[in-house]
């Protein structure tokens, strides 16, 4: 089978020591998102994250962030890409996933574990992405995240 | 990554996921239970033993499956879980929607 799904990687210097980027550029296709996250984390340099967190927290805030960059970024436009680039350092992942919407307001998302919200098919995304790594911090826009995982 | 669906002797309608439950291949799986709902299935577990990952939408779907499952008169049950899924369940609160058991075994007998 042909996939557009084409990663690319590099080890750089930078700040004293050698990290590896990976990049990857995802079609507007939630189709793509399992294969994506599959393809990254099978090329993850071993080091900072234990094969457990790159099994479970890595593969699934992957899985989230491209999944709503596709739906809520990139609204399944087929003319339109998400933006995958994983930093990976000694002792540290950076996960940073780009769309080319407009962006959104991440303090608008409600609580799903609200009782009123517990039983609804969709608006966990966020909520679990946040629990999953140290750290997510939205760009001024809205349209591109960065993950962060410390080593472990 | 793909499902399994085998009825026990009970009736119960038993469901592999192997691989991972997520936004790319959640609608297979709902097509697949519901297909089961409608040939007469009332009794659902979902079987994690072989399962990576969930993400928010293969808990969405669990949700709404158990749901409409409910409105029939039947019951959908998890087992399986691992410690990172069954943690993604708690604080989800979605560990207070579903009845949650050890092993597939446990989930059959709870019947």
């Amino acid at each position: 089978m042909t996939t557009p799904l084409h990663l690319d990687v590099r080890r750089r210097a930078g700040g004293g020591e050698t990290e590896t980027e990976l990049s990857l550029d995802v079609p507007s296709d939630l189709k793509y998102v399992g294969p994506a996250v599959e393809l990254i984390a099978g090329r993850l340099p071993s080091g900072p994250l234990s094969p457990r967190r790159i099994r479970f927290n890595f593969r699934t805030a992957l899985a989230e962030a491209l999944a709503n960059a596709i739906a809520y970024g990139n609204h399944h436009d087929p003319a339109r890409v998400v933006r995958v680039l994983v930093q990976v350092g000694h002792d540290v992942v950076r996960l940073h996933v780009t769309d080319e919407g407009d962006g959104f307001d991440p303090d608008e998302v409600p609580d799903p574990t609200l009782p009123e919200r517990l039983e609804l098919e969709d608006g966990r995304g966020l909520f679990v992405l946040r629990r999953l790594v140290d750290d997510v911090a939205f760009n001024a826009k809205g349209n591109s995240v960065c993950l962060t995982l410390l080593a472990g | 990554m793909s499902f399994t669906l085998r009825k026990d002797k009970h009736s119960v309608v038993v469901v592999g996921v192997d691989g991972q439950l997520i936004v790319g291949n959640r609608q297979e799986l709902k097509q697949k239970v519901l297909d089961a709902l409608e040939g007469g299935g009332r009794k659902f577990v979902v079987d994690f033993t072989k399962t990576g990952y969930i993400d928010s939408s293969g808990l969405g779907v669990l949700v709404s499956l158990s749901k409409k499952i409910r409105e029939q008169g039947g019951d959908l049950r998890l087992c399986g879980l691992n410690e990172d899924l069954q943690t993604l369940f708690e604080l989800t609160k979605l560990d207070t929607l579903f009845a949650i058991t050890r092993t597939s075994e446990e989930a059959l007998a709870a019947f």
